[in-house]
């Protein structure tokens, strides 16, 4: 990713009024039916709002992934969604709980408010139809009586959209390259013009040229057509240029919530603090790569109090007792939106300087 | 098209071979068809008549083994598979075209019926786990299991003797003659139902269980996942995307039991004494007789042959990914 070309792209939503579209309140996921579940996803709330790019950043295994599938109903056995409520705000105002719509609900609902771009691009088509059907069909289920010819014809048009020559709407998914195939996964994401599009590591099996293009594509996509997006990766540099606000998560919780820039430069969580340091920065001076120490907890085996105490530099004794809600930082009344989850934050005296900086 | 005309040069090739290797075979083998026709006449056939019998049966020595194999050739062509030795002096064709039909009627008709029944089971199952339809894979695998001729028995002892509700052997009622009437065929289904039953029986769990195994895999994959995400409707998602894909390893298996139908239901045709080609091979073994040995096991090849062809192109029919020229 080059910083000078993308940065700024998606940064309207300041200007844009705060409705959100997406609310995840309290969701809760657990692995496992049996007397001893994990705990994979425990009480996280989230707010994606209008035309916002919200970007989610954590360690593998941290549930960011789980969070998607949670908060679209595609969770597989044996994942459970044990709490919570997921709230679609539509474009007329209507609120609806996606977690407790019916099957027939669901389904309308699906692609035509919420859709989804996943890692595997490379198996995210069915290699069996061309995938001009591909996109048709995701039209035609929530067009009741178009004409087969008219889907292909918005089918072109996407593809079209993306990149991609519409006379490729023959071609079967072996026939594309990575990049493509991704391109025409975004092309079908974005058929019904949804509210939300969520894409789950887009990126990830692509070099950084094709990194780079799709990351542009999306954000231009995102001007012209007025989505929100929910951005799952690992890579905290990319999220910076690309995301209006970022969420870190840490061993199936959120631990920090805020603005990019702020989270970039001021990051108030000792881990956010962490992984910020895994990853060169791309402007300023130079500085050491340090990386966190340790690897991700257990989820069958969580520490008592904060989960990231064994790993944390600005441990005290209270961290392994207290488990800290995601609140205010210490400096409420300057960073109305920014929230943590790190008892340090309690006090301004306390507060090493390292996470208080201004 | 190139792939189509590739396959059928193979498919040539691979039925010259066959050939060739079916008429290379019995002349490899020890012993004498000749001689071992008049020991078991018994005097009946005079001594004189052994050089006829080598020019009928194509063993004539005055001819190098080149002419013989172009003569072999030739009378294939006309569909001239010699004279058989135990039903001496009925052509091999005539036994194989007699006895054919029966075969593929009733274990072609029973493998489809397995099949279908099986995939589509296996479907169900594979697609929503955990419920009763699950209890279906033991018993079936149970059938399975058991050793075929003692199923066939059982049947018999269960539905022909104690129930009285079907025949025990044969293939149709004896007192009516082979016509193309209600009646005939009518007989005809009523005495192939209890054979064509155990084999279903007895073939139905390996359909089961490889399209229920292919399911389980298919539905974990992205691009079903995908077809959730767009909201298409659960038929479209079980059936356009998950079976779709998990049909075909289905459809290779397909094929290759097509093949044996052929050669392979000896144990039926003996236990219901179905008068059906694997009967004819069996009796063609134990009594020496090459030119009918010959005959079937050359009917047995090329059924398999068209039975792979068919599935090649079904397949590629079916799979874009395998019509990739290269």
């Amino acid at each position: 990713m080059s910083a000078s070309t993308t940065s700024g792209t998606g940064r309207h939503a300041d200007a844009a009024v705060r409705e959100p579209v997406l609310e995840i309140k309290n969701l809760s996921v657990d692995y496992g039916f049996g007397q001893d579940p994990t705990h994979v996803l425990r009480q996280v709330s989230l707010t994606l709002n209008r035309g916002e790019v919200l970007g989610l950043a954590g360690e593998s295994g941290c549930g960011k992934s789980t969070l998607a599938y949670a908060a679209t109903r595609l969770l597989p056995p044996p994942g459970l969604i044990t709490g919570g409520e997921v709230v679609l705000t539509d474009r007329s105002g209507e609120r609806r709980d996606i977690l407790t719509m019916s099957d027939a609900q669901l389904r309308a609902s699906r692609w035509q408010d919420v859709a989804i771009v996943f890692q595997g691009a490379m198996n995210s088509l069915n290699p069996v139809f061309r995938i001009g059907r591909q996109i048709a069909d995701a039209i035609a289920a929530h067009t009741p009586g178009i004409r087969k010819k008219q889907a292909l014809d918005r089918a072109a048009e996407l593809l079209d959209m993306v990149g991609i020559s519409p006379d490729r709407l023959s071609a079967f998914p072996h026939q594309l390259s990575g990049g493509m195939r991704q391109r025409v996964m975004i092309a079908m994401a974005l058929a019904l013009e949804p509210q939300v599009l969520i894409m789950d590591e887009p990126t990830t099996a692509l070099d950084v040229v094709m990194q780079r293009q799709i990351v542009e594509q999306i954000a231009e996509l995102r001007e012209r057509l007025g989505f929100s997006v929910v951005f799952i990766t690992h890579d905290v540099s990319l999220l910076i240029e690309i995301a209006d606000r970022i969420a870190i998560m840490y061993a199936g919780e959120i631990v920090e919530d805020a603005a990019a820039q702020d989270v970039y430069r001021r990051p108030r969580h000792p881990y956010s603090r962490g992984l910020l340091r895994s990853f060169p920065p791309l402007r300023g001076p130079r500085r050491e790569l340090t990386g966190i120490a340790g690897s991700p907890p257990d989820l069958r085996l969580l520490p008592t109090g904060c989960t990231f105490t064994p790993r944390c530099g600005f441990s005290t004794p209270e961290c392994s007792r207290i488990h800290p809600e995601l609140g205010p930082t210490a400096f409420a009344g300057a960073e109305p939106d920014r929230r943590v989850a790190c008892i340090l934050h309690g006090d301004v005296g306390t507060l090493p300087p390292e996470l208080a900086e201004r | 098209m190139s792939f189509f005309r590739r396959r059928i040069i193979f498919y040539l090739i691979t039925a010259w071979a066959a050939v060739t290797i079916n008429f290379l075979i019995p002349r490899l083998m020890p012993g004498d068809p000749v001689t071992a026709l008049i020991a078991r006449n018994q005097g009946r056939i005079d001594s004189d008549a052994e050089q006829s019998l080598r020019v009928l049966f194509g063993l004539d020595s005055n001819q190098s083994f080149l002419e013989q194999y172009i003569d072999y050739w030739g009378l294939l062509f006309r569909g001239d598979l010699g004279l058989s030795f135990t039903f001496f002096p009925t052509p091999v064709s005539d036994i194989v075209w007699q006895s054919l039909p029966w075969t593929v009627g009733l274990v072609g008709i029973a493998t489809v019926i397995a099949f279908v029944l099986g995939t589509l089971v296996g479907t169900a199952i594979g697609w929503r786990r955990g419920t009763w339809a699950d209890g279906l894979l033991p018993i079936s695998t149970f059938f399975s299991a058991v050793p075929y001729f003692w199923l066939g028995l059982i049947a018999i002892t269960v539905f022909a003797v104690q129930l009285g509700w079907f025949p025990s052997n044969g293939s149709y009622d004896r007192s009516l003659l082979p016509s193309f009437d209600l009646e005939f065929l009518g007989s005809v289904l009523y005495y192939g139902f209890l054979p064509a039953l155990t084999v279903v029986l007895a073939s139905i769990a390996g359909w089961i269980l490889g399209m229920r195994n292919m399911m389980v895999t298919v539905s974990s994959e992205d691009y079903v996942t995908v077809a959730q995400a767009k909201g298409l409707p659960e038929r479209k998602v079980m059936f356009g995307y998950a079976a779709r894909n998990a049909i075909l390893p289905q459809i290779s298996s397909f094929a290759l039991s097509l093949g044996f139908i052929v050669g392979g239901t000896l144990i039926m045709e003996m236990v219901f004494s179905y008068q059906g080609i694997g009967y004819v091979l069996y009796q063609a073994v134990n009594t020496h007789d090459y030119p009918l040995m010959q005959g079937v096991f050359l009917v047995i090849t090329l059924s398999v042959l068209v039975a792979n062809i068919l599935a090649d192109f079904v397949y590629a029919a079916l799979d874009p990914r395998t019509r990739q020229e290269g």
